[in-house]
């Protein structure tokens, strides 16, 4: 199994780098099309025609005190929108630009069309937007992602593929729930469940790297494995007795003093749990780790040309365990976040396939912190767009909305293709000879 | 392995006969000068190389491990485990009769219940079919996922495809009612099969046009599928049964569109398992035989070679993708017109039941070799109905079962641990003199290029 051992474009032949410029020309002119499209269902179409006005709030709460709503004309609006996502494309398409340009053109045509169609979906509402709630729930639905890729990066970049995210998510939910419930105690619960998680991983560190098994087969083995546990424990124990142990308490919120008094992103990002600032600053930590000390630099060495390593006396099979157990405390809190952080119960499979889409975070965002720290907020937004847009009665089935995060993941990888590179050495086990 | 069952029964064989059973798999052809005593091969039973040595002892490793969770979980058992050196005997006691109860329910449920030897034919022959019927669909699953992974590509979409497949066949099933009896089967069959080709189709075609990796890619599809299973198709009036009003449920599929019983009606076989077979015949004859069977096996192999020698790649890889998705589709229609559907033939959200999971680990286990997958989907088959049964005789969640299907894989996948466990001699004495015949086997679980770019 060669090329199931990495997880994208490792094909390289199949997307050469001569085929960029062809790739850019028709990246370009279907991102303009689309924004024709755009223009043509959003901007002139009769739900933001006769006048129609989009509100914006500026409020959690429309009837406390302070700033009033914005209310824009959504013709207007969304046409110019459209038109800029246009433009956009178009010049993605046909000027000479660099690859950072690029990405900020796409950054901006992303913006500016998901801007015109949240103007034409809010278009005539009484309700309107609300804004501050959109990136309270964006931000809050990121942080399992947040930490799912962290967990994963940190495993990859040491050269071991941790698809099972997953079920490192379910133990650590699973021995938070179980411990807090039994001790009363949340920070009891934050260990054990972060332990947890870094037992799932020991678990794909032995596997992986003393008994070479191949590491994607082993991930979705591990996350049957764990389902199956959890499961079955909760069967037998939350389930006969959930007084005793399925009632988690939780973290309460702490509102930063100043920074919560901030409009309209105050009270949505700065009034949450320890959990919920902990997931975000880690991603500065776990860059600066990485990239500034000698334990990144080692660990990178590892991920790409572990023999290299070795001959400069790095101990690469002790540096991946150690790795890939640390990282494993990340995921065991992204499964304390989904149960203590959340404030909910444990019920079996609860991680809901998250810690797939953490994966797919880490690889839209090129295994980066900071790319796949944009890549969860991404998926995040895309995941509470929904309930935001269910209320506003929209023509479009609320499932095809479920599905968008899926969707663009998929063409993010195929549009990336054999550019988005992995880890050299990601997936191979490093046998010392 | 002679045994069709090769399970708890198996495990109670003695030595002697697992090694008589298992030493043509292991002794290359006959060569004058080798040492092929008695002795020797038995000898070589207890060596890890032999790998149905080592799937026996992972089976039973994986067995403990469900009993020893089956103990722990057990309230009561663990009480007194807490004055366990006070009196022992309470303890120990109670946790056999836990662990044994639930394994003889699971026994019953899956091979035969010796209270029905006096009974009537279906009560004797019950288990074993239900068994049979649990296979089936694990052996057109194991099939599907060992297409992908001989051709170098690891298909984890088997829930999407399993959804895709039921959608279109249910469609068939409940809405072309005008085609005649045989042949409306024959259609609702087939369109199952090319809607589970369609879903797996696109990953190749991905993998191959645009280096979109299949994990990512087949991952993102199981989603998409179930909710536009869940999320659109059971919502609208196309499917949704109006004689259960609000609850997402299609229509049941006609009669004459149901696959038929096989023993006749009081056992719970269908026709699926004749179809699972042909399938298994028609994959072992793809791989042995066939021009593009070769060309997969070349491509998992190497890719760079299967390049080199002027076997397209891509199209290998998309064709291999349509295999499978066709043979996960064939789970989609079991599940739909099969004896196993709960639902009157129609479909609910969780059509899939899982299968698309369980189908990789039946494919491991199986070693991706057609035969192999079609005893580890009975042994898998033989769990899954035991656990039903163990479920409601012995109040043992099902889940149990997730959990030793996992560890078998586990163990087999990591024949070191097995050996390390039970201490068996790392190499096994040669019987050959010469090299061996046999061509190298796919090995599924490790990285053929150790270090090396692919």
């Amino acid at each position: 199994m060669t090329t199931a051992s990495t997880l994208t474009g490792s094909d390289k032949t199949d997307a050469p780098l001569v085929k960029n410029d062809r790739s850019k020309l028709v990246g370009g002119i279907a991102q303009a099309v689309v924004g024709v499209y755009a223009l043509w269902q959003f901007g002139l179409a009769a739900r933001t025609g006769h006048g129609a006005h989009t509100l914006f709030n500026l409020k959690l709460d429309p009837t406390s005190s302070g700033p009033g709503p914005i209310s824009a004309p959504a013709e207007p609006v969304a046409i110019a929108l459209a038109v800029i996502a246009i433009a956009c494309g178009l010049v993605r398409a046909f000027a000479p630009i660099s690859a950072k340009v690029q990405r900020w053109l796409a950054v901006g045509y992303f913006t500016s069309f998901v801007l015109a169609f949240l103007v034409w979906a809010a278009a005539g509402s009484s309700i309107g937007l609300n804004v501050p709630s959109i990136i309270q729930q964006t931000s809050i639905a990121a942080v399992p992602l947040i930490l799912g890729s962290l967990s994963a990066l940190l495993c990859e970049r040491s050269g071991v593929v941790n698809i099972a995210v997953e079920g490192q998510f379910l133990f650590g939910a699973f021995a938070a729930v179980l411990t807090s419930s039994m001790t009363h105690s949340v920070w009891a619960g934050l260990v054990a469940g972060c332990l947890g998680g870094a037992l799932m991983c020991a678990l794909l560190a032995v596997f992986a790297n003393r008994y070479l098994i191949e590491q994607v087969v082993l991930g979705v083995v591990l996350n049957l494995l764990a389902s199956g546990i959890t499961g079955f424990l909760y069967d037998r124990l939350m389930s006969t007795d959930g007084a005793t142990y399925n009632t988690p308490p939780s973290f309460s919120a702490i509102a930063i003093p100043g920074l919560s008094k901030i409009p309209v992103i105050g009270e949505a990002l700065f009034d949450q749990n320890i959990l919920f600032y902990a997931a975000y600053l880690l991603v500065p930590v776990v860059w600066f780790l990485l990239f500034r000390t000698r334990w990144g630099l080692r660990t990178r060495a590892v991920g790409e040309h572990p023999a290299a390593a070795d001959t400069v006396g790095i101990k690469v099979v002790g540096l991946r365990y150690r790795n890939v157990i640390t990282a494993g405390l990340l995921s065991g809190l992204g499964g304390v976040w989904l149960t203590l952080g959340l404030s909910t119960a444990f019920v079996k499979d609860m991680s809901n396939g998250q810690g797939y889409i953490a994966i797919a975070a880490l690889i839209v965002g090129r295994w980066s912190p900071i790319g796949s720290l944009g890549a969860a907020v991404l998926f995040g937004f895309a995941t509470e767009l929904n309930l935001a847009l269910s209320s506003l009665g929209t023509p479009i089935p609320s499932a095809f909305l479920q599905m968008a995060p899926y969707l663009v993941t998929i063409f993010v990888v195929a549009a990336l293709g054999g550019l988005a590179r992995p880890p050299a050495a990601s997936g191979k086990p490093y046998i010392k000879g | 392995m002679t045994t069709p069952t090769p399970d708890q029964s198996a495990a109670k064989d003695t030595p002697p006969a697992e090694a008589t059973a298992s030493a043509p798999g292991t002794s290359a052809p006959p060569a004058p000068a080798a040492d092929r005593s008695y002795a020797t091969v038995i000898r070589n039973v207890f060596t890890a190389e032999n790998s149905a040595m080592v799937t026996f002892l992972a089976i039973v490793l994986s067995l403990l491990v469900g009993a020893v969770l089956i103990v722990v979980s057990n309230t009561a058992t663990m009480d007194k485990a807490a004055y366990f050196f006070a009196s022992p005997g309470d303890f120990l006691s109670s946790a056999w009769d836990n662990i044994s109860s639930a394994y003889s329910a699971l026994f019953k449920g899956a091979i035969f219940d010796p209270a029905t030897v006096s009974g009537t034919p279906s009560q004797f022959f019950g288990p074993i079919t239900n068994t049979l019927e649990y296979a089936t669909p694990l052996i057109f699953g194991g099939l599907g996922i060992s297409v992908a992974f001989r051709a170098g590509m690891f298909n984890i979409g088997g829930q999407g495809q399993t959804i895709i497949g039921a959608i279109f066949t249910s469609y068939v099933a409940f809405e072309w009612t005008s085609l005649p009896g045989a042949l409306h089967l024959i259609v609702a069959v087939l369109a199952g099969l090319v809607g589970g080709m369609l879903f797996g189709g696109v990953v190749g075609w991905l993998k191959a046009k645009r280096g979109a990796h299949e994990v990512i890619v087949t991952i993102m599809l199981n989603y998409v599928a179930s909710m536009f299973l869940v999320g659109w198709v059971l919502k609208s009036s196309l499917f949704q049964d109006p004689s259960h009003a609000g609850q997402s449920i299609s229509k049941p599929a006609e009669a004459d569109a149901v696959l038929p019983h096989l023993f006749g009606s009081g056992l719970n076989t269908d026709i699926g398992l004749l179809l699972a077979l042909a399938a298994t015949f028609v994959v072992a004859w793809f791989f042995k035989r066939s021009k593009l069977g070769f060309e997969v096996r070349a491509v998992g192999l190497t890719p760079s070679a299967a390049r080199t020698a002027g076997i397209k790649v891509g199209r290998v890889q998309i064709a291999s993708m349509l295999i499978s998705g066709a043979l996960m589709g064939m789970i989609g229609v079991t599940q739909t017109l099969g004896l196993a559907n709960p639902n009157n033939n129609a479909i609910a959200g969780s059509i899939d039941a899982g299968l698309g999971f369980t189908a990789i680990t039946v494919a491991l286990l199986g070693r991706t070799r057609p035969w192999g997958v079609v005893l580890a989907a009975l042994l898998f088959g033989a769990l899954q109905a035991g656990g039903s049964a163990m479920q409601t005789n012995a109040q043992v969640s099902i889940e149990i079962i997730t959990v030793v299907q996992a560890l078998i894989v586990i163990f087999v996948a990591a024949p070191r641990l097995v050996k390390e466990i039970f201490r068996l001699r790392a190499t096994k004495i040669e019987t050959t003199a010469g090299p061996q015949a046999t061509p190298p086997s796919p090995d599924p679980f490790h990285t053929t290029t150790v270090g090396g770019q692919a």
